[in-house]
């Protein structure tokens, strides 16, 4: 990223905020009771998807859960088989001419599909698509250039770009157009992790600075954390949560979220007991504390991420927690990852825990052996059935 | 090996003194061709393009036909626009058989297939999410298709080599409804054969070594065009 760019150069070629005025309560981007059927496969099935004005919408999850099919949706590139969507509070009639409502939006794909031309020429090419005048046209493309790093790439063939290179043109192309809805396309997937680290922070600094509404889907969590005021997660074609990123990654409301946003222990129990916004859950024949208004006699979906679980040796009774929750279990599974270990405890129920390598080490982690795994009421979450 | 050489020398004579007859057949030659081919250029390059972009029922059909009809044998083509063109046939009113036009319109047919079959080939092996893309940063559909044809820009300009190629070479459709007239409808190809057939075998071979120049030299512009892009 350039810092030193002007100020003037900035002001003069940054899109500002999306919705028009008038139309500024309104979501920028709706979506309604959409589907997608392929034959008798229902692909997608939004009953309602609202993206506000200026904020960064990050829609996750895994392959084939129906992402890709509900961007070009919304980029009106593809007509849903049913539903409405609504740009700036415009119901889209499929049958009309869509090309003016689509050039308030901009698409980036995971590919960077760039024409055979030069890299300044690529990055202009949507302005010429909408007979932009040379001079305005070569003042904004020369900013985006700067802005994204790439000035110095200006003359060279597309062609002749790295991956990261490419992808930074791509996202120039879309955002010279300043456009009011910007939709991403899992941008970073194809993009090694330096690069990717390095783009994506660019990226957070000008959503930030453009106050671009921007709709991006990802299979990334940390992308989706990175860059999202708020996330959705999408599985098997549903929206089955809208949050902030803390409400959707402490909070998951089902078991399928809890997998995808990382929570690795889920187990059914019933809870016996509720005292003081604290709920004991028989789970797998062992009590686990949670912090939970849920009352007793519900059954409900034990959470817990491995990161939150802590193993002790079977012999350290002298080592004392202030964690609610002390299971005996033994240890099924080591699972070598990296500078990491993640080690699966049947505590009558699995229960994964991640552990350094070199704690995995000095405590001799084996399968077998007896461990006791402590973590706290608080970072237990229930979900009720 | 003599008659060759002899051959050579004799076509090199031949243009060099400018004789009237060689030139004007050499003439009629590159216009009926070049003509058959940009025609089937204004009709190929716009029907390939459709049925690369869209999908409709009976599109297959229509595609293998086209791809049948790249290796149409101009024989086949001359006899039925001999018969369509025939004083009593359905076109005959016109009466254009045993004319240039007949000719242009039998090459057209030739060359129509080849241009459509490349033009097909050559749009659908770009990345089909570029079309999505260029349509996702505000292209028309006539922008879209106009940047997807831009982009297909090298195998486009094979098709058109492939289709002048199969145009200028072929002999038994230009035989057929050109009928060879001297100073009419007689082009290299037809005047090969007739030189040939009358045993005058130098006069031939300077009849092919200017038809093989005249490829050469559309092909090497052609050519040229293509490969100006530098390498990576």
């Amino acid at each position: 990223m350039n810092g030193e760019t002007s100020v003037n150069a900035a002001e003069s070629a940054m899109p500002r905020s999306a919705a028009a005025p008038s139309r500024s309560h309104l979501p920028a981007l709706e979506a309604t009771n959409v589907t997608v059927r392929f034959g008798d496969r229902v692909v997608l099935d939004v009953p309602s998807l609202a993206v506000s004005a200026g904020e960064v919408m990050a829609i996750m999850g895994p392959n084939g859960a129906g992402k890709s099919t509900l961007l070009l949706c919304l980029a009106l590139l593809r007509r849903p088989t049913s539903g409405e969507i609504r740009v700036g509070g415009e119901p889209i009639r499929w049958g009309n001419d869509l090309l003016p409502t689509r050039r308030r939006m901009a698409v980036v794909f995971q590919e960077p599909l760039l024409l055979d031309t030069t890299v300044q020429e690529n990055v202009a090419l949507g302005l010429r698509l909408r007979g932009r005048k040379e001079a305005e046209a070569k003042e904004s493309v020369r900013f985006w250039l700067e802005r994204f790093g790439i000035e110095h790439l200006a003359k060279r063939q597309a062609r002749t770009l790295s991956g990261g290179e490419a992808q930074r043109t791509s996202l120039a192309r879309a955002l010279v157009l300043a456009p009011e809805t910007l939709l991403l396309d899992e941008p970073f997937a194809a993009l090694d992790p330096p690069t990717r680290a390095s783009l994506i922070s660019d990226m957070k600094e000008v959503l930030r600075e453009t106050g671009t509404t921007t709709l991006m889907i990802t299979h990334d969590r940390d992308e989706a954390l990175a860059l999202g005021d708020r996330v959705g997660v999408l599985v098997a074609g549903q929206l089955r949560q809208v949050g902030t990123p803390d409400e959707v990654f402490a909070s998951p409301v089902d078991a399928e979220v809890a997998a995808f946003v990382g929570i690795e222990t889920v187990a059914g129990g019933i809870v016996i007991n509720q005292e003081e916004g604290v709920a004991q859950v028989e789970v797998g024949g062992q009590i686990v504390e949670s912090v939970s208004p849920i009352r007793a006699g519900n059954r409900v979906l034990v959470c817990l991420r491995p990161e939150d679980a802590t193993l002790l040796k079977a012999s350290d009774r002298e080592q004392m927690t202030s964690a609610r929750n002390c299971l005996r279990g033994t240890v099924s599974r080591v699972i070598p990852l990296g500078a990491q270990a993640r080690v699966v405890v049947d505590c009558g129920f699995p229960l994964v825990a991640l552990v350094t390598r070199r704690s995995a080490v000095e405590m001799n982690m084996a399968v077998g052996q007896t461990v006791r795994v402590s973590f706290k009421a608080s970072a237990v979450h229930l979900i009720g059935h | 090996m003599d008659l060759i050489w002899q051959g050579m020398g004799q076509a090199f004579w031949l243009v060099a003194h400018g004789d009237r007859e060689i030139i004007g057949v050499a003439l009629l030659t590159l216009g009926v061709s070049l003509s058959a081919t940009i025609l089937s250029l204004l009709v190929g390059i716009p029907a390939g393009a459709f049925l690369a972009l869209n999908r409709f029922p009976g599109r297959q059909v229509i595609v293998s036909v086209v791809n049948t009809g790249m290796g149409l044998p101009p024989v086949v083509v001359g006899l039925f626009i001999t018969i369509l063109l025939w004083r009593n046939g359905p076109l005959g009113l016109m009466q254009i058989l045993y004319t240039p036009t007949a000719i242009v319109i039998a090459q057209f047919v030739i060359a129509a297939p080849v241009v459509i079959g490349l033009t097909i080939a050559a749009i659908q092996q770009l990345n089909p999410r570029l079309r999505l893309q260029i349509l996702a940063l505000g292209a028309s559909r006539w922008q879209m298709v106009a940047l997807l044809l831009r982009e297909a820009r090298l195998p486009l300009l094979a098709a058109i080599m492939a289709g002048f190629g199969a145009v200028i070479s072929e002999v038994g459709a230009s035989m057929m409804v050109g009928g060879n007239i001297l100073d009419e409808t007689r082009v290299l190809t037809t005047a090969t054969v007739l030189e040939t057939s009358k045993g005058n075998f130098d006069v031939a071979i300077a009849l092919s070594v200017l038809l093989l120049f005249l490829v050469f030299a559309v092909n090497l512009g052609l050519t040229l065009i293509q490969q100006r892009r530098r390498p990576l």
